[in-house]
């Protein structure tokens, strides 16, 4: 039988507030336990939580970057349960009516381009962290997290493979760090996922029994979690069995997900409105300020690079991958107008090449966006052959100074100057007359090999374009 | 709606708090004589109108995004019946 596989993911990312987002306690990450966790954090008797503008804020721009409604009111509700790192004995989260509703982003999944639609998204409190090294035969309690702002954006079950549920959590990391609400640390959890899967036979329109996959803190490990978990289901349906709906943990030393411990009653979150928090506000003048402090958003700044530099849709999507790699080509389009195409070559190919051999990001490339420009210029005024331009950029790379400086050191200027080629292509006419014979005679590979003689005579410093046409004047007449 | 013995000892078990049977037969009566009193309520007409999340009126007040708590953490782990390198203790929570 056919299947078809229907994901929907949640995404919890930190907001990049400097404090939580009920109390004045620091979000940094790494301190030594206990040392960031407030009273209010701790759930001290007679305390009361405080919301963050900070935090409001940053899931308003959100909202306006997926196209989604901002809720003029939305209300925070606890969800009831009890765990060590928890220490109020529920979280503070948003239920029937969260702060950003609908919206979607659009996806590209190799060249196709998808929309994946959002239910929502809500604000919410962290936990804690429990550790469960041995301390005296009991778990170790660090409160330094909890509190601290998360946004979770709930998507539809609108995908239908690991590739698609990974390209749009590519996506979306991409957007919140473009936008900067969040720092998009995987390592640090800062952006973690969790995948609804589900099979269904294929044109069957209801939806089948789904598991939820959590601990997803790579999109490697989303990738290989929902392929594991789709042919878990489908094996199991195949065998006769029935998938029973539960949250499975992804073990990547394994690759496998299990069963999580479940307490049969977990999922009974008895959510009610929290009496400490009334209903928060916003108006449509905070939210006008916030478009006003907005960058231009992926989506448009690559139609406008396709529409105005002329650039394929392919290379605009990959250029608008990340705003880092944006902004580099935009301040290289900005020193060599005309040559966008140029730019996206290099960018997209030696620079992401190499960086990619040396697993570094582009914000640390040892050759700077205006250093890039002076290279690609040297190109564009027929001073370096492509060849040659490879030499000086990796050259560039291992930090021997600027293109200028280089070709000048190295004696690297092209030959542009006809008069020189003219005499030097006559020497090579004149020292090959076997070669000259054979292409009066009809061979055209004996003209190539002209071609070759004179690159060589110049020691490859020659525009081969302008050694080709002086050939064929000398020859042709 | 009439709640059962199973379902009294089910949202304590959610709430942890430990009943005797007898304690139980009696929360049970109590919270039926409640459930009858919001079955009253709810035979109400509410059409069209915006439920009320808070009996206060008003929007929630912000604070603006700044760290204004320092660390305080020997005197919060001096509350605590256990602590180590700076961590509170509990009963081991897996196994």
């Amino acid at each position: 039988m056919e299947w078809e596989v229907v994901i929907g993911l949640e995404t919890h990312a930190q907001l990049s507030t400097e404090s939580k987002i009920f109390s004045g306690a620091s979000t940094a990450f790494g301190a030594a336990p206990n040392t960031q966790a407030s009273v209010v954090d701790l759930a001290l008797p007679g305390v009361l939580p405080v919301l963050n503008r900070g935090a409001v804020e940053r899931a308003i721009r959100f909202g306006l970057a997926v196209g989604a409604t901002i809720a003029p009111r939305s209300i925070f509700a606890r969800k009831n349960y009890f765990y060590p790192d928890l220490p109020k004995g529920y979280q503070i989260s948003q239920y029937e009516i969260p702060v950003v509703q609908g919206g979607g982003l659009r996806i590209l999944v190799g060249e196709t381009e998808k929309f994946v639609h959002l239910t929502r998204a809500h604000l919410e409190e962290d936990a804690g962290k429990s550790l469960h090294e041995d301390y005296q035969g009991m778990s170790g309690i660090d409160l330094n997290r909890a509190g601290t702002p998360l946004l979770e954006i709930v998507t539809e079950p609108d995908m239908r493979s690991a590739a698609e549920a990974v390209a749009y959590a590519k996506a979306l990391h991409a957007l919140v760090r473009w936008i900067g609400i969040c720092d998009g640390n995987m390592q640090e959890g800062s952006f973690r996922c969790d995948a609804n899967v589900s099979v269904r036979p294929m044109g069957e329109s209801t939806l089948g029994t789904r598991c939820e996959i959590k601990n997803l803190n790579s999109f490697r490990f989303l990738e290989q979690a929902i392929e594991h978990e789709v042919e878990r289901q489908i094996e199991l349906i195949e065998g006769g069995g029935r998938v029973v709906q539960e949250t499975r943990l992804y073990d990547p030393d394994r690759n496998e997900t299990r069963a999580m411990r479940s307490k049969e009653d977990a999922q009974d979150y008895r959510y009610f409105p929290d009496p400490d928090l009334l209903p928060l506000e916003i108006d449509a003048a905070w939210i006008d300020r916030v478009r006003d402090g907005m960058p231009e958003l992926p989506e448009a700044k690559r139609a406008r690079f396709a529409a105005d530099l002329g650039l394929t849709d392919y290379d605009a999507g990959v250029l608008t991958g990340s705003r880092e790699l944006a902004d580099f080509f935009e301040s290289m389009v900005a020193r060599l107008p005309g040559q966008a195409k140029l730019c996206a070559n290099w960018l997209m190919g030696d620079v992401a090449a190499r960086l990619n051999r040396e697993q570094r990001d582009l914000t640390d490339s040892p050759i700077s966006a205006d250093a890039l420009s002076g290279l690609l210029a040297r190109i564009a005024d027929g001073t370096l052959s492509g060849k040659m331009a490879k030499e000086v950029f990796d050259a560039m790379w291992s930090g021997e100074g600027s293109a200028d400086a280089i070709i000048e050191s190295r004696g690297l200027k092209q030959i542009s100057d006809s008069g020189e080629l003219e005499r030097i292509i006559d020497d090579v006419l004149a020292a090959n007359p076997k070669s000259v014979e054979e292409f009066r005679a009809g061979k055209e590979k004996a003209f190539n090999a002209l071609v070759g003689q004179a690159m060589k005579a110049t020691k490859g410093k020659a525009n081969p374009a302008q050694v080709n046409e002086i050939l064929r004047s000398r020859l042709g007449g | 709606m009439a709640l059962s013995l199973d379902d009294v000892a089910r949202i304590a078990h959610l709430a942890r708090i430990e009943i005797t049977d007898d304690e139980a037969r009696r929360t049970l009566a109590q919270l039926n004589d409640i459930f009858a009193m919001i079955e009253r309520m709810q035979a109400v007409d509410t059409t069209g109108i915006e439920p009320m999340s808070h009996p206060l009126g008003g929007g929630q007040r912000l604070r603006d995004d700044a760290v204004t708590e320092t660390d305080n953490r020997e005197a919060n782990l001096r509350n605590a019946p256990a602590q180590q390198d700076g961590l509170f203790l509990v009963p081991r929570v897996i196994e």
